[in-house]
């Protein structure tokens, strides 16, 4: 079977003033039909920027795209149009990601009026049911609504072209827990209904670990580890994803304090550095080859971290 | 008594209660939980202790005792504040809460002087950032919000709310907006500051793991009424009220994040 | 968190929105009411003057106002009350005319360059500053001698003055909404950048232009009628309310003060009821913003 998203050393540069920050650094990753990935890592790791690379929001720097093998790295906006319709984005927070001015109806029908498919108000009612809603919210505005029910309304948006790949960046977090649940569960029926692939990128590793088969992390823009989710959150082998696994929030704090395993703080002037492992400056257990670029170990197959303690224990 | 006492508070809005019947206790030392989601008026209750109801919501009925004094009751100034040391709080959005144009430093040093404090308020804004673990505090001092990470935001407004060595300190969603790592870090903060200060929290999230993890008792807020309260143990082992029992079941660790206490 | 909205009337019967949005915003109901004076009077002034505006009466000349003519008569034993009604009417449909224009003009060339950004932005942002550069009303002043004085011309240089400030504006608002989640989420679903930029970024992007073209409505009146007290734009015998504040001026010192005062009173409410409705428009915007 042949991945739907395929990328390859994937680099996005952003230049500030005199600086050049490396946002994306060389990222590798395939997305398979019907799959769902996550993508996990602290604010600031890139996984947002990633996910406008892939959406094509944003042109990369370097590196390559494929969409169902054709490169769509370099497309204008107009050539993507046919790409739009198989790969959306959700954003996480739909107060701000839909037009405060427009109802739900004519948000939801906009992308049917783009492509100049006919029966938008049909379409729109059956994806309206589709995600949960009742028609009567069609001309209602976003702000009048709740947080879930604007989040199922940006659903419904993405939805509605009827597309392949949904790249989701933290769907959940601008929604109480109560309502999370809900949501997950929309997301889940959606996938297996419409055959879905999902790229899912998430700080809340919780979330990550409830739908995701595979899990990458990302760290200041590189990959420090990816596998089946289990094996990632379960035994973790990046001292970066053991710290952030570590600080789960557990039952009962019966974990002791010292316990858990923590990063070293920044000091004020920080600089990422050229060569080695982008960790080591806050890595508790950084070592002097820390300063070379990191070795990519396979744990297991399938289950790759770029750590020089990855493969040992 | 001490600490805080919230009995029977009910805050209402025109003529409709928001807030019904709610009673919370946190002793000193201690970590109290109120758990609910949005509009489960948990918000309104920690503002109410403080006196910072906005204008259309007004204290109907019950009070509010610090350390056995009154604070807070129905027909009474809204802007009564607790005098002296009493109850701080922070909230969820810390750079949101900071003025933008002044340096972090200089903030601290504005509710020191707001608070009564003479003498060195240099020296005490710098002490206090190197107590909310911010390191080389005095060059922390100078920098400007926009500068700061959200978890370093967070740590200057609990500097600042600790400033006047409150009794009690309330935190409304205090890491909602922060990554997993750095709520972590927060709430470790948040606990070595109690143990040292004697200090007791009200900690408020939706997030029951937060306050499953970090407090002795939990209260569940829906809709305005407590539907449960209770020790941590208790209420997670065996919760009684449906609604409770939903909370919980997003604690069962999934397959993927299994980590039973004691691991 | 925090107290619920309360406040938004959404759903109410039409007459006690209208009720509520007066009590609400003090502007509306100011600016509401003297607009609605100055409308009628400019349309009153067009179906039934009491007397010809332009009718010659000299045997009646500087007559103070009485019951024959309320405001009294000018130095060609004109009804003044007339004119005056003529040219409010004048005045106002030359002040909306401008201002709709220099917000149509100026807006289209704020939101090209503000969305687009690079050379296009570079040229317009510095051919709009050279024209700032200028006092507005001596802009229009040195336009207007060049060009002619007919009610287009003068339409024409006042315009061109006011344009910059609604290109400035509106290009600002452009800047920040074209940086929005739903600009990215319009792109995301393969709209077009002319869709982009006219269904979603203009119109959340024209408020300030809006109040601003609001205000100038009252400015362009002031304006003009300036321009035409110098002599620079509308020429008699047409009743404009410069003009009339002109011709009049020279018999102030004699006492016939009327023939200038309710002219240039005219002017100062029309003025005021734009400034008014310009000051809703404002409370409205900022209303809305949270």
């Amino acid at each position: 079977m042949k991945p739907l998203i395929e990328v390859r050393g994937l680099r996005k540069d952003y230049r500030r003033g005199g600086d050049v920050l490396h946002a994306v650094d060389g990222v590798d990753l395939a997305l398979m039909p019907g799959e769902s990935v996550g993508v996990i890592g602290e604010s600031g790791s890139g996984k947002s920027t990633l996910a406008r690379c892939i959406t094509r929001l944003e042109r990369p720097t370097s590196g390559v795209v494929f969409f169902r093998g054709t490169d769509v790295t370099g497309l204008s906006d107009r050539d993507l149009r046919w790409f739009r319709r198989q790969v959306q984005p959700v954003f996480q927070d739909p107060l701000t990601a839909l037009n405060p001015r427009w109802t739900v109806g004519r948000l939801i029908a906009e992308p049917l009026k783009i492509h100049g498919e006919r029966g938008a108000e049909r379409r729109v009612g059956e994806v309206l049911r589709d995600v949960g809603l009742a028609s009567e919210l069609m001309t209602r505005r976003p702000r009048d609504l709740s947080g879930g029910e604007r989040q199922r309304v940006a659903i419904a948006r993405a939805i509605v072209l009827r597309p392949s790949v949904l790249v989701l960046d933290e769907p959940t977090a601008s929604v109480d827990m109560t309502v999370r649940r809900a949501l997950l569960a929309l997301l889940k029926r959606l996938q297996s209904e419409h055959d879905l692939a999902y790229l899912y990128i998430s700080h809340d590793l919780r979330t990550v670990g409830e739908t995701c088969s595979r899990t990458i992390v990302m760290c200041r823009g590189r990959l420090a580890e990816q596998g089946p989710t289990a094996a990632v959150l379960n035994s973790p082998r990046h001292v970066y994803t053991q710290i952030l696994v570590s600080a789960i929030p557990r039952v009962g704090g019966a974990t002791p304090r010292g316990g858990r395993l923590r990063a070293r703080p920044l000091p004020w002037q920080g600089t990422s550095p050229d060569s080695g492992c982008v960790f080591a400056g806050r890595c508790p257990r950084a070592l002097p080859e820390c300063a070379a670029d990191p070795p990519v170990v396979e744990v297991t197959p399938g289950h790759r971290a770029a750590c020089v303690l990855a493969g040992r224990r | 008594m001490p600490g805080l006492r919230i009995e029977g508070l009910c805050i209402s809005i025109g003529d409709r209660d928001v807030v019904r019947a709610v009673d919370l206790h946190v002793a000193p030392g201690a970590c109290a939980g109120l758990a609910g989601g949005s509009g489960s008026g948990k918000s309104l209750t920690a503002l109410a202790s403080l006196g910072l109801l906005p204008r259309p919501a007004r204290v109907r009925a019950g009070r509010i005792l610090l350390d056995g004094g009154e604070t807070v009751a129905p027909d009474r100034d809204r802007t009564a504040r607790v005098r002296g040391s009493g109850i701080a709080m922070i909230f969820q959005s810390p750079r949101a809460a900071l003025n933008p144009v002044l340096r972090v430093g200089h903030q601290v040093e504005r509710v020191l002087r707001r608070k009564g404090r003479r003498g060195d308020l240099r020296q005490r804004c710098v002490e206090l950032l190197g107590t909310v673990g911010l390191l080389e505090p005095d060059q922390a001092a100078r920098l400007y919000p926009h500068e700061l990470s959200g978890g370093m935001c967070q740590r200057v407004l609990i500097a600042m709310g600790i400033a006047s060595e409150p009794r009690i300190l309330i935190a409304d969603e205090p890491t909602t907006a922060l990554d997993v790592t750095v709520q972590a870090d927060i709430l470790d903060l948040l606990d070595d500051l109690r143990a040292r200060t004697g200090m007791g929290m009200l900690l408020i999230s939706h997030d029951m793991s937060v306050v499953a993890e970090r407090c002795e008792s939990i209260s569940v807020m829906r809709q305005g009424a407590i539907v449960e309260a209770g020790t941590t143990r208790a209420v997670i082992d065996s919760p009684r009220h449906p609604f409770t029992a939903e909370l919980v079941r997003d604690l069962t660790h999934p397959p993927g994040t299994g980590h039973e206490a004691g691991g | 968190m925090g107290v619920p909205d309360v406040s938004s009337g959404a759903g109410r019967p039409g007459s006690a929105r209208l009720r509520s949005e007066l009590k609400r915003y003090p502007s509306l109901a100011a600016g509401g009411f003297l607009a609605a004076v100055v409308v009628i009077v400019a349309i009153a002034g067009h179906i039934a003057p009491p007397h010809n505006p332009l009718a010659i009466n000299p045997g009646h000349a500087l007559e103070p106002p009485g019951p024959g003519h309320w405001f009294g008569t000018d130095q060609f034993g004109r009804d003044v009350f007339s004119r005056v009604l003529a040219g409010t009417g004048t005045d106002v449909v030359i002040g909306l005319v401008v201002a709709a224009l220099a917000f149509a003009v100026g807006s289209a060339a704020g939101l090209v360059p503000g969305y687009l950004g690079g050379w296009i932005d570079d040229i317009v942002m510095r051919v709009a500053d050279i024209v700032m550069s200028f006092p507005p009303f001596l802009l229009a002043l040195s336009i207007a001698v060049v060009i002619g004085n007919t009610v287009g011309n003068v339409i024409i240089a006042v315009t061109i003055a006011y344009v910059p400030y609604i290109v400035r504006l509106t290009r600002g608002s452009v800047l920040t909404a074209r940086g929005s989640d739903y600009v990215l989420g319009a792109r995301a679903v393969g709209a077009s950048t002319p869709r982009v930029m006219t269904l979603h970024v203009l119109p959340n992007a024209a408020g300030p232009s809006m109040v601003q073209a609001t205000l100038m409505a009252g400015w362009a009146i002031l304006d003009v009628s300036g321009l035409s007290f110098l002599g620079a734009g509308i020429q008699p015998p047409s009743p404009e309310l410069g003009v009339q504040v002109a011709q009049g001026a020279s018999y102030i010192t004699s006492g016939q003060w009327w023939v200038s005062v309710f002219p240039g009173v005219a002017i100062i409410l029309a003025v005021l009821a734009f400034n008014f409705l310009g000051d809703y428009a404002d409370d409205k915007l900022r209303g809305q913003g949270g």
